[in-house]
């Protein structure tokens, strides 16, 4: 059952990172249509504007999510292809507690990082 | 290619109880009009390696029993004309992928357990009606569509030996008992998808699949694996997520009555099993 759950688990991630990367690079490249996400300077990634999108709740939200789901896809398909290689039952264990360990680990610390940003984005 | 007079076999030898690695060995007969690659083995060991072993049955392509890694690629010996290969040099191999048992003869035995951990048949709960049939399994053209390419499936292996990840990973059952796994979950007059999920679920299902696609390439049959491991892959994403439901298995039809033979057709001959 793990496979089942994992592999759909993966195919949901994916289909986050397609929405939430699609409203990356819309916001990135296609500020002609959606002023809105940067309201302070026609440049996207001046400061200005990426303050006033960390101040939005939705940006911090939306920051976790596509980390936790770029993480799991990220991590389940590398354990994938490992796996593949055709290693022992005893190496699949071990290298399956590293990947939950680091990716449990890089998740806490992006997602404070994602909330720090916007505490701090907030008292300017 | 123009009609060579004469073909090279390179043929991989293998004897365990040899102790001896396996080598290759070179013979050069005549070519015949039509002559198969089965044909050509045939002669070989009738005129010049007379301890030369593979495995073959019915000579048409219907058993899937000569299976051989011919000119690169996992064909059947029966079905795969010399000249088809544009060479006069035909190499013959084992199929890859499995242990070899002598010569050119594979040990079939890791894909036929894997195909039968997946439970392929009609798996129902009318026992006695299975068999003990009172009427038939009512089954609609369009329903028998969806599993008829699947049946066609032969066993042979050589999707098996195409598979890249058959090559790396012990634990994947492979293309032919997936394909054949879904063709009966496929099938309407089926009721045993939750039986054969409890293994498909597993490290043993189609996740590993990357879609290399070679296996739909290598069958002499024309069945599409690939295809049918994508389609069973999405029937247990599907399934996860509660969104799938199996349909009821086909209701059973009462015999047509009131229908006479016609003279010119002879009855079918008693079962024999």
């Amino acid at each position: 059952m793990r496979d089942q759950r994992l592999w759909t688990w993966h195919v949901l991630a994916g289909l986050i990172i397609l929405v939430l990367l699609g409203l990356h690079m819309t916001i990135m490249h296609l500020d002609v249509l959606v002023g809105i996400f940067n309201p302070r300077d026609p440049h996207p990634i001046a400061w200005a504007n990426v303050a006033a999108r960390a101040r939005m709740g939705f940006f911090t939200v939306s920051y976790i999510v596509l980390l936790g789901a770029a993480l799991f896809h990220g991590l389940y398909g590398f354990r994938n292809i490992v796996f593949e290689l055709g290693i022992g039952r005893g190496l699949k264990t071990a290298l399956n507690v590293v990947l939950v360990l680091g990716g449990v680990s890089l998740f806490a610390f992006g997602a404070w990082a994602a909330w720090a940003a916007g505490t701090l984005a907030r008292t300017l | 290619m123009t009609t060579p007079a004469n073909v090279t076999f390179r043929i991989r030898r293998y004897e365990p109880a040899s102790q001896r690695p396996p080598a290759w060995e070179d013979v050069t007969i005549p070519y015949a009009d039509g002559m198969t690659v089965l044909d050509g083995l045939r002669t070989i060991k009738e005129t010049r390696l007379p301890s030369l072993a593979w495995r073959s049955s019915c000579r048409m392509g219907v058993c899937g029993s000569c299976g051989m890694f011919i000119n690169g690629h996992p064909r059947l010996a029966c079905n795969t004309q010399v000249t088809e290969l544009g060479t006069s040099l035909v190499t013959v191999a084992p199929l890859p992928n499995f242990e070899i048992i002598r010569d050119l003869v594979p040990d079939l035995r890791s894909m036929f357990d894997a195909h039968a951990a997946l439970m392929p048949h009609i798996i129902r709960d009318d026992v006695q009606e299975m068999y003990e049939p009172t009427g038939e399994y009512f089954q609609t053209p369009h329903e028998l569509e969806q599993i008829l390419q699947f049946s066609y499936c032969i066993k042979c292996g050589c999707c098996m030996a195409a598979c890249p990840t058959v090559a790396t990973d012990p634990a994947y059952s492979g293309p032919m008992p997936l394909a054949q796994s879904h063709r009966y979950n496929a099938d309407s007059r089926d009721g045993g998808f939750a039986a054969r999920t409890q293994v498909l679920a597993t490290e043993k299902g189609p996740w590993k699949c990357h879609y290399a696609g070679e296996c739909s390439q290598a069958c002499p049959k024309g069945v599409d694996p690939a295809r049918a491991i994508q389609l069973m892959k999405r029937q247990l994403v599907f399934d996860y997520l509660g969104l799938y439901k199996q349909p009821c298995p086909a209701k059973v039809v009462a015999k047509p009555a009131g229908i006479t033979r016609r003279a010119d057709v002879p009855e079918a001959p008693a079962a024999t099993i």
